[in-house]
Parts: C-alpha cells; structure tokens; sequence
C-alpha cells in the first residue's frame, strides 16, 4: 500500500493482504525492515505468514529503495525515526520490528529511541558494529555493479553460491543481482555507510528492554557468529537461533527455518 | 566466490540429495509431495513456504534444470516445459491476451512462424513479420497494443544474427520486452541477456541436451525488466482473481513474470515437462562446453572444406554461414558470438531437387532426419522433405533453393564428415553430369 512518511510517497508491501480493510484494526502488527540496497520482496513468504495468521503485516521499501520516493536517509538513526513514522502514518501504536542486516540495525536504533513503540525485535543477520570494508564502500561509491557482485559473493553461504533454492525455478544469486541493479544510483554506498556508522553506546543497547531474538546463519561471512555472540553479550537477554548452513542472505537461503523462528519467538513472547 | 560458466553447467541448481546424498542428481518421479501437516500444506498453497505440491507445477528434479540454465544465462529463475514451442506459447499468454500484438523476426523456425502466423490470430493476438535486418521495420511495426519484440538470435534459414543490442534498445524506447529464441546460439556461445534481452527461450531439445532423447523447453526471465514501469503488462502489475488477487510485480520485484508463468500459465494450460526428460537435460547440459567447443571446431573444418568445393566441385553454390566474410552479419556475428557462431548452416547444389536426392542418398555419416543440435551429425534436404509439397517459386519465397541442403554438424571425427560430404557432392555431380 501507499502511505505518506514524512512528507514523501512511501510504498508498503502488506502480505497479500489489505492492511486497512481485511482486518478488525486492533491485530499485532510486525514490521519487517530489509538490508542494504534491497527492497521488501525479500520478506515475500515470512510476511505472507504472518498477515494470513493474524498479524497485521507492513514491509516497506525504504525511502529511496524499491517503490518509495526521495533519495536514501543516510543515518540508521534517520532510518528507525523514519521507520517510527511509517507507523505513525498507518496509525498502528506499538509494533513488532523484524529487521535484517542493515534493517537490524535500524530495528534496534527504533528500539532505543522510541522504545514505547516496539513490542519486540527480532534481528536476522546482525551485529555491532556493523563495519563495511574500504573495498566495499569505495566500489558501492564508484562502482555499483562491482559492489553488488561483491555482496552476493559474500552474502551466500558455499551451498547458496550452487543453488538448490526452496523456491523452485528461482536462482538466489541471479535475483540479488537484479534486484541490487533495480536500486537507484547512489542507495548503495547510502546504505552501506550509514551501516558503516553506527556506533550506539554499550549502555544504550544494555537498556534495550524489549524481547530480542537473534537469527544467524553459521556460515554468515558478513556478520559471522563470533559478531553475533558478541552483540548477543551487548544486549543481555536475547533469545538466539542457529542457522545451520546459512549465509548473511538468510531470508532466501533457509526461508522456511527464518519462519520458524520468528513464528516460535513472536508467536509466544 | 561465484563460480564459473563450466563449473556451473555441472554443478548450478544441485546440492546432494539430503537422505542419501546421491551425487547424480535423482529423477523425481513423482505426481505430488507428502504434505508435513494441515498447516505445512495450506502454507504452500498459499505461497507462504516455499517447495513442491504437484509436479505439474513444480518438481525438485525439474527444478534443478530451471536454476541450473538460469545460472548459465544469468537470469533471475527459469520454467521448465514440455518443448520450445510451449515456453514460446507459456511466454506469449502470460504477457497478453486478446487485442495483443507481437512484432517478429520473419527468419523463424517453422513451428514459431506457424504459432505466429496462424494459431494464435485465432485467440486474437496478431504478429507483424519483419525482416531482422531492418531495425526501420521493427520500428514502424510496433503499434499501441504491441506487447513483445521476438526474435531468433540466429534466423532461420540464412542465420540471420538478431542485432540484440540494438533491436532490445528499440524495444525499451517503447517500453516493451525483447524475448529471443536462443535454441541455435546455447549460452556458450551467446548470453543474449547481457546484450539487453529480456527473456529467452530454448528447445532444450537441441544442443541443451544434446543426445537426441528428449523433447523439452525452457523459458528464462532476466528479471531486469520493469513491468511496472512500463505500464502496458496487467497481468503482472494488477490482482489476478485466478490466484487471491495476487498482485505479481507486488510479490516478487525480479521475478513477478516467473511468478505469472507458473501459477497460471503452468498451471491452466498444464505443459509441464516429465522430471524424466529434465534429468535427461540435465545430463546433457554438463558438457555443454566440450561439446560446443567440438561443434563449432567441426563446423569451421567443414565450412572451409565446402567453401573449397564451390570452386572445385561444379555442384556446391553458396554456402551460408556468419563465419564467412560474404555472410551479410559476418562482423556483426563476430561481435557478439567470438567463440564462434551455428554449427547449424545451409548450402546450396546446383542440379536442384534431383541434386539434393542423390546427395543425401549417398551420406553414411550424417544422419537423414528432421532435428538439430544433436551430437550425431544430421542432414536434411528441405525441397525433398520438409517443403515438397512447394513450388520452386514458393521454394523461393520462403528463401529456399531447390537444392538447399541443412547440416547440423555433430561431434564426429571432422576427417570422416568431409569424407562423407565428398560422397555426397560426387553423387550430386554425377546426378547432374
């Protein structure tokens, strides 16, 4: 659906469903945020679940990306206080956030700065600090495509980069691709820089009180498990699930078992 | 590290198979899949998992296939069918419907030409025909309801090499898709996408498989073009009241044509291909390097050995191939083909019909038979088979001598097909003498 977000034309994937008429209006709802130089199509089959079991779903593309208008926010600070206003703009008071890769990050910032409005977090793919290599930035700066190759080299596990995908007849490292070379000029090394950036305090992350589930993949070479451990540690008391195989392209690579989770964490806490 | 074309051709699409951990890829011989429970089944049918509910929708080795020529063509996903002729057809419907219009390429196989021409007219979408050449033509022929641009990336018969770069430029000046059929080229020879195709079909029939045992086609979206942004494509950007209102293009930014395909398309028109022929695919597709490599060396050997003969023989007239300076596309398929062009080509004998007779009758090598791009050598002789029923005008209009003679160049010792052309071309002669 269309909605306005601060000021500018902000499209929102709904799960198949009509978020404004196919509901009574007092659901939970999860908001799931994606990465860095994507859209909402890679929560396609987690979010149809989710709005088909009783939750009211929004996957927006973020400003810039996708179907939204305006160029890219460049802080994951702007991100999360843009994604708060997204909910202010469908009139929902407390959400669940799902967030991965870059879209953990602007999950958890969401959390610390507005922590009323977010009931739970689940980040997929995550760590802080998020660093970006000067290889990565300088060619997502000057040379789009060779940063997306990088990135899809990278985001796939040993058996992601073969294929086997669970959804039939779709290659995972063609569609990355094409959806990377969808995104307009200048996203890329947004995105990647304000990943790049962000540094919350220990003591703000510490105060985060909401439920947190941690999803990672074992073989993530973008946020590898020691990185998940240690963010683990930064947060307290989260609840942690192993993805055996995985890459950082978790969503595609194990839809099923990135399902699981969020049912088994949202559905109970 | 993202792998290479010919380490893809062997491995893209397959892991060992979890239970036994078969190295082969297994033949899913099966109708329909054991659901895990009520909820595991309503979620598939509901697009919210992801797997496999009946085959004539989807089939693990199938879809295999469908990644694995993806892969190779860079695509964003594939649909697996039961022949060319039904990914062109699954392609065409999933774009438009009645009031729709298709500009093509009039050097086009047969069994294109004929959909074209004359069944699909009957479901009320009309083709203009032009020549490959001309990029005016395609110009001027498309109209406010032309909803593809279609082309072969080498025509039939003359080898016409389809100008992707600039016919796909035209294409998205209007907004619209140029597909392919790159059954002749393989993505060995040609990856049409990286020139600005949007989608391509293969007869997997052909040099996919390469054996000569199975019927089967493949259609593959590139994923890059912009069905939204176009404008002109409902059937993507729109609900579909055939499946829950789903709105194609909202589900899947890259892949919404896929989606289309396989949910109605497959599903309503049922062309679905047996994982049996797939296997048999898959099988030929791991050594489709070595044996276009062997193809294109064999061809160049012959080519040459005939061109000698147009001199030497007092039969042999012209013989067409993009690998000859004379063929009007030589530079052009230098350009986008360097590894070399068709081991598919024509040539012509003086002596007409009798001369094609008594050449064919005379081959032992080459097999006599209605096919292309098998690893045996095939030869066919149109005049006397193909288009008998034709005057030699009529011959003459469809761009074809009395004495055209249709080679496919197959993986044999190039010694013993020269050889077998030598019999050939001496029977002709003495047919003529």
């Amino acid at each position: 659906m269309e909605l306005k977000v601060q000021g500018q034309a902000a499209y929102a994937y709904t799960g198949g469903k009509a978020f404004a008429t196919a509901y009574r209006g007092d659901e939970p709802v999860v908001v799931f945020i994606h990465g860095a130089e994507q859209d909402h199509s890679g929560w396609t089959l987690q979010s149809r679940w989710f709005a088909y079991h009783g939750y009211r779903v929004l996957a927006p593309d973020l400003p810039g990306h996708g179907r939204s208008a305006g160029g890219p926010l460049t802080s994951i600070e702007a991100l999360a206080d843009w994604i708060v206003a997204l909910l202010d703009a469908a009139g929902i008071a407390r959400a669940r956030l799902v967030g991965h890769s870059m879209g953990s990050l602007i999950a958890l910032a969401a959390t610390s700065r507005h922590p009323a409005r977010i009931e739970q977090l689940a980040l997929i793919g995550s760590a802080v600090p998020m660093p970006v290599s000067d290889v990565l930035l300088g060619a997502a700066q000057h040379d789009e495509p060779q940063a997306a190759r990088l990135i899809n080299d990278w985001s796939h596990s040993p058996r992601g980069l073969i294929g086997g995908n669970t959804v039939p007849g779709l290659w995972l490292l063609g569609m990355n691709q094409q959806l990377m070379a969808r995104q307009k000029p200048g996203v890329f090394y947004a995105d990647l820089n304000a990943c790049n950036q962000y540094a919350p305090s220990p003591e703000s992350l510490r105060a985060i009180a909401s439920p947190v589930l941690i999803v990672a993949g074992s073989s993530d070479r973008m946020t590898p498990p020691k990185a998940v451990r240690q963010l683990a540690e930064q947060l307290g008391h989260v609840r942690q699930v192993m993805l055996t195989g995985a890459g950082h392209a978790l969503m595609a690579e194990q839809p099923d078992a990135v399902l699981d989770a969020l049912r088994a964490f949202i559905l109970v806490d | 590290m993202s792998y290479k074309f010919d380490t893809l051709t062997l491995h893209a699409g397959q892991v060992p198979d979890g239970q036994y951990g078969a190295r082969a890829q297994p033949i899913y011989l099966t109708t329909s899949f054991v659901f895990k429970d009520a909820d595991q089944a309503a979620a598939l049918f509901n697009m919210e998992r992801a797997g496999h509910v009946y085959s004539r929708i989807s089939n693990p080795t199938n879809a295999v296939l469908e990644e694995r020529i993806a892969a190779l063509e860079g695509g964003v996903g594939a649909i697996a069918v039961a022949s060319g002729q039904a990914a062109l057809h699954l392609a065409v419907t999933t774009l438009m419907g009645a009031g729709g219009h298709i500009v093509a390429s009039r050097s086009l196989y047969g069994g294109s030409h004929n959909l074209f021409e004359y069944t699909l007219p009957r479901f009320g979408i009309e083709t203009t025909f032009v020549d490959p050449r001309d990029l005016a033509a395609w110009r001027a022929a498309i109209r406010p309801e032309t909803r593809l641009l279609f082309g072969e990336t080498l025509g039939n018969p003359g080898l016409d090499v389809l100008d992707i770069p600039k016919v796909a430029a035209l294409a998205h000046e209007h907004s619209l898709p140029l597909m392919v059929d790159a059954t002749f080229s393989t993505p060995y020879l040609l990856r049409p996408f990286e020139l600005g195709a949007d989608l391509l079909m293969h007869s997997a029939t052909k040099f996919l498989g390469g054996h000569g045992v199975v019927i089967g086609g493949l259609l593959v979206d590139s994923g890059a073009f912009d069905w939204v942004r176009s404008g002109k494509f409902p059937t993507l950007t729109e609900p579909y009241a055939g499946f829950h209102d789903m709105n194609f293009a909202e589900e899947s930014t890259v892949a919404a044509f896929l989606l289309r395909a396989r949910r109605e398309g497959l599903r309503d028109f049922g062309a679905c291909l047996s994982p049996m022929s797939a296997f048999h695919i898959l099988q030929g597709l791991e050594t489709l390097p070595l044996r276009m490599e062997r193809h294109i060396a064999n061809t160049r050997r012959v080519v040459a050995y005939l061109s000698t003969q147009q001199a030497e023989s007092g039969v042999v007239g012209t013989v067409i191939h993009p690998d000859l300076a004379e063929h009007p596309d030589h530079a052009l398929a230098q350009a986008l083909m360097p590894r070399g062009s068709s081991s598919v080509f024509s040539f012509t004998l003086s002596g007409g019909r009798l001369a094609g007779r008594k050449f064919i009758e005379a081959l032992k090598v080459f097999s006599h038979l209605a096919n292309v791009g098998d690893a045996k050598s095939l030869v066919i002789h149109p005049a006397s088979t193909t288009h008998f029923r034709m005057s030699d005008a009529a011959l003459a209009a469809a761009g074809i001598h009395p004495g055209t003679i249709r080679l496919s160049i197959g993986l044999e010792d190039a010694d013993d097909l020269i050889d077998d052309l030598k019999r050939g071309i001496a029977a002709a002669a003495k047919a003529v003498a």
